[in-house]
C-alpha cells in the first residue's frame, strides 16, 4: 500500500475517519468494561455524570483541567516547531518549587505584588529547566527526546531530595512535604463561593496569548516553518537554533505556570504527588487539539473530564480507573491515524 | 578506599552483570528497531508488559520459560500496533511510540486490578535460579561474575552475539541494516521496505519485553508499579551511546550496570550514608544524559532513522 495526498478534501473525508476513530474508541473501552464485569453503558453514564452531572463534578472538571491546559500548550507550542518537550512534568515541578521557595514567608509583600512576581519567576524557572535541553539540541545534536524524558526522573528526585530536606515543613508530622503558602501568595478564587481559582482565568488567558503568538506574530510563522521543514526554513533566513531556542523557553514557562497554579491556587504546599502526570497528559492534551492554543482548552476539558468521570465511576461500578488512561491513549493512536487519513488516501497496489 | 576495593570484588561484577541484564535485552530490541528506521518510544511500556505477562503467566500455572515467551509475544503485539501506525501509515514516530507506552503501561496495570483485585501486596513465583556453569565458573574473578548468572542472563549475552552476527553477517541483518539507511534502495532490490521496518520494530518490542520479563522473573519475583522506572529511557540513550551497534551497546549497559551497582554500594559507606540518597538515584539518568552528549558528535545515526518510507515517492 502507498499513501496519496487528496488535494481538496470534501466533508466527508474530513468527517469520517475522526468519527470512526471516537467509535472504535468508546467500542474498545466498552470490550474493556465488559471484561471487568460492568456494563459499559452504566460506565459510560457514571463517567459523564461524575464529570459534569453536577456544580461540584463541574468544578472539579474545570480544576483538573487547570494544569492541563498549561501542559497542554507547553507541548502544542514545542510540538509545532518539532521541538520534543516531553518533560512537562518537570517543568511543572520547577514552577511549583518556585512557588514554594517565593511564597511561603521569605517575601512579605503584598498579593498585587507578590503574585505576579512568583508568576514571573514561575515562567522563568520552566524556561530555564527546558532550556538546558534545548541547548544541548542545537549545540551537541543531542536528542532532546530522552534528555527531557530523563530530566523528569531527575528533577522528581531533586523535589524529593529537598522536600525531606531544606524545604521539609517542621509541622509536617513527618511527612516530605513543604510548608503552607503565606496568605498573599494563593491564587484567589474565579467567583465567590465557588471552588475555583484564578488559576483556570490564568490558563486561559495564556492560550488566548499562545494563539495570538502563532497566528499573529512572527515568531508563530517561524515556530510553523521550522516545524514543518528545518532545511527550508534555514534557507529561507530563520535561525533554526534560535526559533528552537525560543519555542523551548515558551514551552517551559507555560509548564511551568501548571506548577504554580496547582499550588498556588489548589493545594496550597508542595508534596511529591502534586502531578498524577499532569506533564505527559499535556501531550495527550496536546495531540487531541491537533496542537491548537484554543483546541487545547477544549481537549484539556474533555480529558480532564475523562479523568474525574473515571474516579467516581470506579468508586461506583467498580471498575479500575486506568480504564481512563486506556481510553485516552487509544483516542491518542486512532485519532492521529484518523487526522492522517482525511489528509492521505491509501492506495493498495 | 573503600570504594576501590569494591571494584575488585567479583559479587559486584556479578551484580554489575545482573544489573545490565535488562538493558541488554532492551538495548539491542531498540537497536534492532532503529537499525531499521524506526524510533521505538513505546519501549518503557512494552517493559512494563513484558515485565507483567511473563510474572502472570508463571503465576497462573505455566513454566518460566512459557512466561518468557509469553512475555515476547505480548511484547510483539505492542510492537505490531507500533509498526502498523508508524511503517505504512508514516505517523510520527515520537506521538505513537509515547501512545503505545501509554496504552501499554495502562493495560498492564488494568489487567493488574483485573486479575488480582484484592491483594495488598503482589503475589511472589518461583523466578529463575543462578545456575553456575560448571570449570568456567572457576575461573577467579570473572569466573563468578559471569557464570554463576540466570539463564536469562546468559540468553541476553548470547543475543548480543546473535543479533551482531545477523545484522552483520546475513542477507537479513542487510535488508534492515539498509531499510534503516537507504531504503530507496531496498525498494529497488525489489523487497518490501514496510516488511522488514514492520518485522524490526515486532521483533525488536519482542526483546524489550522479555527485558521488562527479567525484571519479574529473575531480578526480583513479583510485580511492582514504576518497577520499570524510566529503564527503557535509558535503553534509549544506551543505542545511541553504542552508535547502534550491538557489541559496543553491551559495553554500555555493563558500564552504566557497574556504575549503578556502585552506587548502591557507596551508598552503604561511611561516605554515602552522609549524603541524600536521592543523589545517588539520580545518577543513572545524569550518566546517560552526559552519555549522550559525549557521543552525539561522533554517532552514526541510520541516515533513515524517523524518516517514513512512502513507495512511489521521490
Amino acid at each position: 500500500m502507498r499513501l496519496e495526498p487528496i488535494n481538496n478534501p470534501n466533508i466527508a473525508r474530513k468527517s469520517v475517519p475522526p468519527a470512526i476513530a471516537l467509535l472504535t474508541t468508546i467500542l474498545i473501552t466498552s470490550v474493556l468494561a465488559m471484561l471487568a464485569g460492568a456494563n459499559p453503558f452504566s460506565v459510560f453514564g457514571l463517567i459523564l455524570e461524575g464529570a459534569f452531572g453536577s456544580q461540584f463534578a463541574l468544578l472539579e472538571t474545570l480544576n483538573r483541567a487547570t494544569p492541563l491546559i498549561f501542559t497542554g500548550l507547553a507541548v502544542a507550542v514545542a510540538f509545532r516547531a518539532k521541538f520534543w518537550n516531553i518533560g512537562a512534568e518537570a517543568q511543572l515541578y520547577a514552577g511549583a518549587l518556585i512557588t514554594v521557595l517565593l511564597g511561603t514567608g521569605i517575601l512579605q509583600w503584598p498579593a498585587a505584588i507578590l503574585l505576579p512576581f512568583i508568576i514571573v519567576a514561575s515562567i522563568i524557572a520552566g524556561a530555564i529547566l527546558l532550556l538546558v535541553p534545548a541547548l544541548l539540541k542545537t549545540r551537541f545534536g543531542v536528542d532532546e527526546v530522552v534528555t527531557t524524558l530523563l530530566f523528569n526522573f531527575i528533577f522528581l528526585l531533586f523535589v524529593s531530595m529537598l522536600l525531606e530536606g531544606p524545604l521539609k515543613d517542621p509541622m509536617g508530622m513527618g511527612w516530605p512535604k513543604s510548608a503552607r503558602l503565606i496568605p498573599e501568595a494563593r491564587l484567589p478564587r474565579l467567583f465567590e463561593g465557588l471552588r475555583l481559582h484564578w488559576g483556570f482565568g490564568l490558563a486561559i488567558f495564556s492560550s488566548i496569548i499562545v494563539w495570538v503568538i502563532q497566528t499573529k506574530s512572527t515568531l508563530g510563522y517561524e515556530m510553523r516553518a521550522v516545524g514543518l521543514n528545518k532545511k527550508a526554513a534555514a534557507f529561507a533566513g530563520i535561525s533554526v537554533s534560535l526559533v528552537l531556542i525560543k519555542t523551548a523557553l515558551i514551552s517551559g514557562g507555560l509548564a511551568a505556570l501548571a506548577g504554580f497554579s496547582e499550588v498556588a491556587g489548589l493545594k496550597g504546599s508542595l508534596t511529591l504527588d502534586l502531578s498524577p502526570g499532569f506533564g505527559y497528559t499535556g501531550i495527550i492534551v496536546a495531540m487531541l487539539a491537533l496542537l491548537n492554543p484554543l483546541g487545547v482548552v477544549v481537549a484539556a476539558l474533555f480529558v480532564a473530564g475523562i479523568f474525574v468521570g473515571a474516579d467516581s465511576m470506579s468508586r461506583a461500578a467498580g471498575v479500575p480507573t486506568y480504564l481512563a488512561d486506556i481510553m485516552l491513549a487509544v483516542a491518542l493512536l486512532l485519532m492521529v491515524l484518523a487526522i492522517m487519513l482525511t489528509r492521505f488516501r491509501v492506495i493498495r497496489d | 578506599m573503600e570504594i576501590i576495593e569494591i571494584l575488585f570484588t567479583a559479587s559486584f561484577w556479578a551484580a554489575a552483570i545482573r544489573i545490565a541484564s535488562p538493558l541488554i535485552f532492551a538495548t539491542l530490541g531498540e537497536l534492532i528497531c532503529e537499525r531499521a528506521g524506526v524510533l521505538n518510544l513505546g519501549i518503557e511500556g512494552i517493559m512494563v508488559s513484558g515485565a507483567f505477562a511473563g510474572w502472570m503467566a508463571v503465576y497462573s500455572g505455566t513454566s518460566l520459560w512459557s512466561g518468557v515467551c509469553f512475555a515476547m509475544l505480548v511484547g510483539m503485539l505492542f510492537g505490531l500496533l507500533h509498526s502498523t501506525l508508524t511503517v505504512p501509515f508514516g505517523l510520527s514516530q515520537h506521538v505513537v511510540g509515547l501512545g503505545v507506552t501509554l496504552l501499554a503501561t495502562s493495560s498492564t496495570y488494568y489487567a493488574y486490578r483485573l486479575a488480582l483485585p484484592e491483594v495488598t501486596s503482589p503475589p511472589k513465583i518461583e523466578a529463575f535460579q543462578p545456575y553456575e556453569v560448571p570449570i568456567l565458573v572457576d575461573i577467579p574473578l570473572i569466573g563468578t561474575a559471569l557464570f554463576s548468572q540466570t539463564p536469562l542472563t546468559y540468553l541476553a549475552l548470547v543475543l548480543v552475539v546473535l543479533v551482531a552476527v545477523i545484522l552483520y553477517r546475513t542477507p537479513l541483518g542487510l535488508a534492515v541494516r539498509a531499510a534503516g539507511e537507504n531504503p530507496a534502495a531496498v525498494a529497488a532490490q525489489g523487497l518490501s521496505v514496510t516488511a522488514i521496518r514492520m518485522g524490526a520494530v515486532i521483533v525488536g518490542s519482542g526483546l524489550m519485553a522479555v527485558g521488562g520479563a527479567f525484571l519479574t522473573m529473575s531480578a526480583f519475583d513479583s510485580f511492582f508499579f514504576e518497577m520499570v522506572n524510566g529503564r527503557g529511557w535509558i535503553c534509549i540513550a544506551l543505542v545511541v551511546f553504542g552508535s547502534w551497534q550491538p557489541g559496543k551497546a553491551l559495553l554500555g549497559a555493563v558500564l552504566f550496570a557497574a556504575f549503578d551497582a556502585l552506587q548502591i554500594r557507596v551508598q552503604q559507606t561511611s561516605f554515602g550514608t552522609q549524603i541524600p540518597y536521592q543523589f545517588f538515584l539520580m545518577m543513572p539518568y545524569i550518566l546517560s544524559i552526559l552519555a549522550l552528549i559525549i557521543m552525539s558528535r561522533r554517532a552514526e545515526v541510520p541516515a533513515a532513522l524517523m524518516i517514513p518510507f512512502n513507495k512511489g515517492e521521490r
